[in-house]
C-alpha cells in the first residue's frame, strides 16, 4: 500500500512536469484562465464584483478539471498511453491518482488565483467562510473530474474531443451562472436550466464564501446537488472505463 | 537470492479460443513456449496473431481453453506475473513532454529488480537522445524507446509485437541484435511479426498462424527452412524457357545442366539453386489452406 502511494506521488510529480512542458496544457490549465480573470473583472462595475468574480472561479476550475481531464484521458486512451500503463506492474489506483493530483492540483490553483487575486486586483474581501470555499473546492474539483472522466468515454477520439468538451463547457458557463447571478434573472426557463447544472450550485458555494451573509449551512442544498453529480460522474467513469481504444 | 530456475515451460496454451461478436478470431490453438526460447508468431494481418498475444499479457479474456504464463493465469493480472513482464505494444504513444532517461527512470521504479536505465538506454542506441522530449524522436527511435521501457524491469518473458514494422535496415539490424542479446541474457522471447525474414533470422521456434488456427508449429528447420531436403534448382533452357525443380538433391541435377551446356559450348542461364525460405514455407502452407477451403 505504501509502495502504491509512493509510486502514485512519483506518477504526480511527473504529470507536473508534463503539464509545465506542453503549451497547449499549460496555456487553457492556468494562463488562459488567469487572463479571463483580469480580463472580466476589469470589465466588471466594483459593485457587481462580489458575484461575477466567484463566478470566474467556476468557470476556471470547470475548464482546469471537467475540460482538461475530458480531452487528457481521450488523448491517452487513443494513444495507448492507457494500456501502456495497464502492462506495467503500476497499480491502476497509483496511476489514476497521480493523473487526478495532477488535476486537482490546478483547480485548486485556480479557486487561490481568483481568491487572492480577486482581492489583491479587485479589492474583494478576502472569504468570510473559509469552511465553505475549501469543502466546495474539494467536491467541486471531485465532481467535475469524475464527470470529465465519464464524458471522455463519450468522445469517439482526440480529434472531436475539443468540439464535445465545449459543447458542454460554454452553455455550462452561460447559463450555469458565472456572468449573472441566476436568482435575478427574470428567465425562468434560464433559472430551471441553472438550477440542473453542477457549476451554478459550485458557483452558489464559492460567492457564498466571499459574502458575510453566506456560510456552509445556507447552502448545504447546493453541496448535495454538487456531490450527486460527483457520484453521477463516478459510476460512470468506473463503469465505462476502456484502457483500449477498440472497441470490442 | 534467486529461486531454482524453474523447469516449467514459460508459456503453455491449449485449446485457445476467443470470438469477437460473431467472428473467432482463435479458433482453438495449442503451443508451449520454452525457457529462454525466442517464439516467433507468424502469420498474415488478422491471422489472430495480436489476439493470442494480447491473451497472454493479460490485455484481454479468453473464451476458452487454458493458459499458463510463468505459471500465472495472464487473465487475473496479478502484479506478480507483470513484474516479470515486459511488453512492446505493437503501436504506442508516450506521455510527448518526457524525456527517455525520465521515462525510463520512472519505468525503473515500477519493478522490484530493475536494470540500471542508463544502460538499458545505451543497450538500445539512444544515448545522444535521451535528453530529448520524446515528442522530438524520430519513429525509429521512439520504437527503440519502446523496447527500452519493456526492458528495464529486467523481465524473465518479453513480448515484441511487431517490434521491427517501419524501421530502415541498419535500424532493423539494429533490433535484431538487441533481440538477439536477450537469447543470451536466457530471457524468453515471444516475437509476433509480419516479416519472414525476421522470424527464420531470430526465432528458435515459429508457429505460422492464419484465421485463428496452428498451421504449422516447430523450429525453422523442421519447417524445412534451409535445410538440404528439399532444394529449388531454376535454370533457363536453350529455348528461352524458364523451368524449375524441386529436388531433394541437386547434384544430379545440377551435372546434368552443365554437363550438356559444356557440351554445347554454352553457359547455363540463370541457373540458381536455393534452400528454401520460409517465405516458401509459408506460401505454401497458406495457399494450401486457401484451396481447401475453397474446396469446401
Amino acid at each position: 500500500m505504501s509502495d502504491a502511494i509512493a509510486i502514485g506521488w512519483r506518477q504526480f510529480r511527473l504529470e507536473r512536469k508534463q503539464f509545465w512542458r506542453n503549451p497547449t496544457a499549460a496555456f487553457f490549465g492556468f494562463l488562459l484562465p488567469v487572463v479571463f480573470l483580469l480580463i472580466i473583472g476589469s470589465l466588471t462595475p466594483a459593485s457587481d464584483r462580489d458575484i461575477i468574480i466567484p463566478g470566474i472561479a467556476g468557470m476556471n476550475v470547470m475548464a482546469s478539471t471537467f475540460n482538461a481531464i475530458a480531452m487528457n484521458m481521450t488523448f491517452r486512451r487513443e494513444q495507448g498511453l492507457l494500456k501502456r500503463m495497464r502492462g506495467t506492474p503500476m497499480p491502476t489506483g497509483a496511476y489514476l491518482g497521480g493523473v487526478f493530483g495532477n488535476v486537482a492540483f490546478n483547480g485548486t490553483l485556480q479557486v487561490a488565483i481568483v481568491v487572492f487575486g480577486g482581492a489583491a486586483i479587485f479589492g474583494l474581501p478576502l472569504p468570510y467562510h473559509w469552511d465553505e470555499l475549501i469543502i466546495f473546492t474539494i467536491v467541486g474539483i471531485f465532481s467535475f473530474t469524475a464527470l470529465g472522466i465519464a464524458f471522455s468515454h463519450v468522445i469517439p477520439n482526440f480529434d472531436a474531443a475539443p468540439a464535445y468538451t465545449n459543447f458542454v463547457f460554454l452553455p455550462s458557463i452561460l447559463l450555469g451562472g458565472v456572468f449573472f447571478d441566476p436568482a435575478t434573472t427574470s428567465s425562468a426557463v434560464l433559472d430551471d436550466i441553472a438550477r440542473v447544472l453542477p457549476i451554478s450550485h459550485f458557483i452558489a458555494g464559492m460567492r457564498g464564501a466571499i459574502q458575510p451573509d453566506g456560510g456552509l449551512s445556507h447552502h448545504v442544498g447546493d453541496l448535495t446537488v454538487l456531490a450527486l453529480w460527483g457520484l453521477f460522474g463516478l459510476y460512470f467513469a468506473i463503469r465505462g472505463f476502456s484502457w483500449d481504444q477498440r472497441r470490442s | 537470492m534467486m529461486g531454482p530456475v524453474s523447469t516449467t515451460p514459460a508459456i503453455e496454451v491449449h485449446g485457445l479460443r476467443k470470438a469477437y461478436g460473431e467472428h473467432q478470431a482463435v479458433r482453438g490453438i495449442d503451443f508451449t513456449v520454452g525457457r529462454g526460447e525466442v517464439f516467433g508468431l507468424l502469420g498474415p494481418n488478422g491471422a489472430g496473431k495480436t489476439t493470442t498475444v494480447e491473451i497472454l499479457e493479460g490485455y484481454r479474456a479468453r473464451d476458452g481453453g487454458d493458459v499458463a504464463v510463468l505459471g500465472f493465469d495472464p487473465q487475473r493480472r496479478e502484479r506478480a506475473l507483470r513484474e516479470r513482464l515486459g511488453i512492446v505494444l505493437q503501436s504506442c504513444g508516450f506521455d510527448r513532454h518526457l524525456t527517455p532517461r525520465e521515462m525510463v527512470a520512472h519505468w525503473a521504479s515500477l519493478y522490484p529488480h530493475p536494470r540500471d536505465p542508463a544502460e538499458v538506454i545505451r543497450l538500445v542506441g539512444l544515448e545522444d537522445k535521451q535528453d530529448d522530449i520524446v515528442r522530438g524522436l524520430s519513429g525509429g527511435q521512439q520504437r527503440r524507446l519502446d523496447l527500452a521501457l519493456a526492458l528495464v524491469g529486467d523481465p524473465e518473458l518479453i513480448f515484441l509485437d511487431e517490434p521491427t514494422t517501419g524501421f530502415d535496415p541498419a535500424a532493423r539490424r539494429t533490433a535484431w541484435g538487441a533481440i538477439r542479446s536477450l537469447r543470451d541474457l536466457g530471457k524468453t522471447v515471444v516475437l509476433t511479426t509480419h516479416y519472414l525474414d525476421e522470424a527464420q533470422e531470430l526465432s528458435d521456434r515459429v508457429a505460422i498462424i492464419k484465421d485463428g488456427r496452428i498451421l504449422a508449429i516447430g523450429t525453422p528447420a523442421e519447417l524445412g527452412v534451409g535445410t538440404a531436403q528439399r532444394v529449388r534448382v531454376t535454370w533457363r533452357s536453350e529455348d528461352g524457357e524458364l523451368h524449375e525443380r524441386e529436388v531433394d538433391d541437386p547434384t544430379q541435377l545440377v551435372h546434368d545442366l552443365t554437363a550438356e551446356a559444356l557440351a554445347r559450348g554454352e553457359p547455363v542461364r540463370d541457373l540458381t539453386v536455393v534452400r528454401p525460405s520460409l517465405e516458401d514455407v509459408y506460401l505454401e502452407l497458406t495457399a494450401d489452406q486457401q484451396e481447401e477451403t475453397v474446396g469446401v
